[in-house]
């Protein structure tokens, strides 16, 4: 069965970004720069956190909005983005009515959340899962 | 390569310099804060003229490994006219190293209010005359949080009126709730009229062994996450320390009359979760969410059905210093004076003993209300509160001069046995016994954190001490150790897992060679660079104060031995001065 990343709980979220290292080390590299996920305050820490990520939409948005077929549609929702095809146009971030297209400055190309779940490893507080879609 | 930003606020200026040369001989953080530092200040300067500079540092695992998520500020500081040296985590760490710095050095002054903008390679100075002033600290943060690029990702240090008006001990707020306590940096940005700084970045870091740097990341995740090791601070907080040290007689209370407290129970981490808790945080990159928030309730007077919900940070230090320290155990109202001293930007454990000081010496008619301005009396929050209003807004001779430290307050006020500072930095909030006064007396910055003579103390509760020699042996050798720690940088509340092994394989896996002797090595090195600048920028140990009320109070359930005490400073003089002679 295919399955999808879900934001479970977004109350217990402690902004750590744990979710953003783990996804940017699928790169062998440190930081968040390269992530797929986004954890932010809404409106200062106490307030707590969003976190922003793909939700695999059944028909996205983004695949309708790319002029390279770049982007294709993933059983169980969500894209998968060919690089190649990819020009860089940025039409898939203004698709994305949830802001979860992020973007890698360094490719001109972008980020989008493929569903693997190697984050969920490193969420102590189960805010994030893989769904069974 | 390392990255160093150079800022010059007289010329508004900036650049950028390779100083990997520093990062490969000192690692990061401290090791190579106290290098920049050293090139940068004369000893003799005045710590609030445009001579003095802010260094921060962050380390080789920052970003790259959990709980690697401290910043190192270095000045010299206001306070004690000595080295200044504090640690904040927050978002400041991973902020810093992904706009693509290892460290910032800021120095000059500006002609005006200003912020600094730092990301996408550039710096921007903004003028924050509009800022310039605003009653609390967090208003300053959600402003620039709206301004500003960078969400999500950004770091945004401010101070508070007490920074602007110059007291001593002034703190940078970092994302509300973190904070560069100590030793008044918040009084270096005030002198500077530096009011905030934003940094975000997006770099890459690569890393050199990727499957053994994901094996590692694993190995220490876990621990954090799975063990024991950092149960402590997860569960509960620090605050726990309340009832722990309570138990033990080593919470000092009013003004360290006592060492326990008998209402301690209202202002425990234990009660404080159970009645108040409303929300846990963490730091950027660490999974363990020690920053306890609780959720204070209240009510506007005369106003029905009006409630405001406010969200007060609390750990162990400050329940101390504004809790225990001032006898006060009604929660609520210890809440809101953390409250306010955060809204202000005060170092809450100078504040609490600055307080306490003035409180006995009010009880004894050294001062007046004259003074005051208001009652000061054992619990009375009201009064507390309406003391630190005047102290940030330095209404007349006596706040001016209590701003200055408690230490300078009773030289010219009297009272010095129970002023309690050391080293000129007004105590933290352990009372165990002779293993922490050693601590506060020789410690690079006279903080319960640079060697943990509490820690000794707790662990030989109930037992003989060793002779003091040893004791001061064991001290040094922590606090050389700790050295490394606040070079990678690491929180000292994950120094459980970061053992010297583990540090040697983490760095490896990133191509940076230091084998467990090494690294022990390094941290004495750094320890030693540290005394050097601290007895040039004139520390002498005959000058060292015992305020007189350490001797008269239990610590730990037994009295401290004053001539122990004595014998254990000479030793350490002797032995520092023989490391520096060697090098």
């Amino acid at each position: 069965m295919a399955k999808r990343l879900a934001v479970l709980d977004a109350d217990r979220c402690v902004g750590c970004q744990m979710c953003m290292f783990a996804c940017n080390r699928r790169f062998s590299s440190g930081g968040y720069s390269k992530s797929a996920i986004h954890v932010r305050s809404v409106g200062g820490v106490e307030k707590g956190f969003t976190v922003v990520v793909c939700r695999a939409c059944e028909d996205p948005p983004c695949v309708k909005t790319c002029p390279t077929d770049a982007l294709r549609k993933r059983v169980g929702g969500g894209v998968l983005l060919d690089p190649s095809k990819c020009i860089g146009c940025g039409r898939c971030i203004d698709a994305c009515v949830i802001g979860a297209v992020f973007w890698d400055e360094e490719k001109n190309k972008p980020i989008i959340c493929v569903h693997c779940g190697y984050c969920t490893r490193y969420c102590p507080y189960n805010v994030i899962g893989l769904e069974e879609v | 390569m390392w990255n160093v930003l150079y800022i010059d606020l007289s010329r508004r200026d900036f650049w950028v310099e390779d100083r990997s040369d520093l990062f490969d001989r000192w690692l990061g953080g401290i090791g190579v804060a106290v290098q920049l530092f050293k090139e940068e200040v004369k000893p003799n300067i005045d710590p609030l003229s445009p001579d003095n500079v802010i260094v921060f540092a962050v380390g080789p695992l920052t970003c790259l490994y959990p709980m690697a998520s401290k910043t190192v500020a270095v000045f010299k500081s206001p306070l004690t006219g000595n080295l200044g040296e504090s640690h904040a985590g927050g978002r400041s760490a991973v902020a810093i190293r992904m706009a693509g710095y290892g460290a910032i050095v800021i120095k000059g002054v500006s002609d005006m209010p200003i912020y600094l903008t730092i990301g996408d390679g550039a710096v921007r100075f903004r003028d924050a005359s509009t800022l310039w002033g605003i009653r609390s600290t967090v208003t300053v943060g959600r402003i620039l949080r709206e301004k500003e690029g960078g969400k999500g990702l950004r770091t945004i240090m401010r101070i508070g009126r007490a920074g602007e008006n110059l007291v001593r001990y002034a703190c940078v707020v970092t994302e509300t709730y973190r904070h560069f306590g100590r030793l008044g940096l918040g009084a270096v940005f005030g002198s500077k009229k530096l009011k905030a700084i934003v940094i975000y970045g997006r770099s890459s870091i690569a890393v050199k062994d990727p499957r053994l740097y994901r094996k590692i990341y694993d190995e220490i995740y876990d621990l954090a996450v799975k063990s024991e090791l950092m149960k402590k601070y997860h569960d509960i907080g620090t605050s726990m320390n309340v009832s722990t040290l309570n138990a033990i007689k080593g919470l000092p209370t009013m003004n360290l009359r006592y060492s326990s407290f008998d209402k301690a129970e209202y202002i425990s981490g234990e009660y404080l979760a159970e009645n108040r808790l409303g929300r846990r945080v963490a730091c950027s990159h660490c999974p363990v969410a020690c920053i306890h928030l609780a959720a204070l309730r209240e009510t506007y007077e005369k106003e029905p059905y009006f409630y405001k919900t406010t969200y007060v940070s609390y750990d162990y230090e400050p329940i101390y210093a504004l809790g225990s320290m001032l006898g006060i155990s009604d929660t609520d109202g210890m809440l809101k004076l953390l409250d306010l001293v955060e809204i202000y930007g005060l170092d809450a454990m100078s504040t609490g003993v600055a307080l306490a000081w003035a409180t006995e010496a009010y009880e004894r008619g050294l001062i007046t209300v004259n003074d005051t301005l208001v009652e000061l009396r054992w619990g009375y929050v009201e009064g507390y509160m309406q003391a630190v209003r005047y102290l940030v807004d330095q209404v007349n001779q006596f706040y001016r001069d209590l701003g200055l430290g408690v230490d300078y307050t009773a030289r010219i006020y009297g009272g010095g046995d129970y002023a309690l500072a050391f080293g000129g930095n007004e105590m933290p909030g352990y009372s165990t016994g002779v293993g922490a006064y050693l601590t506060y007396l020789t410690g690079a910055r006279h903080s319960h954190l640079d060697s943990a003579g509490y820690s000794l103390d707790e662990k030989l509760l109930g037992r003989e001490y060793p002779p003091p020699e040893q004791l001061v042996d064991r001290l040094v050798e922590e606090e050389a150790w700790r050295q490394v720690l606040s070079s990678l940088v690491v929180c000292f509340f994950a120094r459980g897992i970061y053992t010297a092994d583990r540090i040697a394989e983490a760095l490896k896996a990133l191509g940076v060679e230091y084998s467990r002797d090494t690294l022990v090595d390094l941290g004495f090195k750094i320890y030693e660079e540290k005394y050097k600048v601290k007895l040039d920028l004139g520390f002498k140990f005959d000058s060292l104060r015992i305020p007189k009320r350490i001797l008269e109070t239990e610590a730990g359930g037994r009295s401290v031995n004053e001539s122990y005490l004595k014998t254990a400073l000479r030793y350490f003089e002797a032995k520092v001065k023989g490391m520096l002679a060697r090098t």
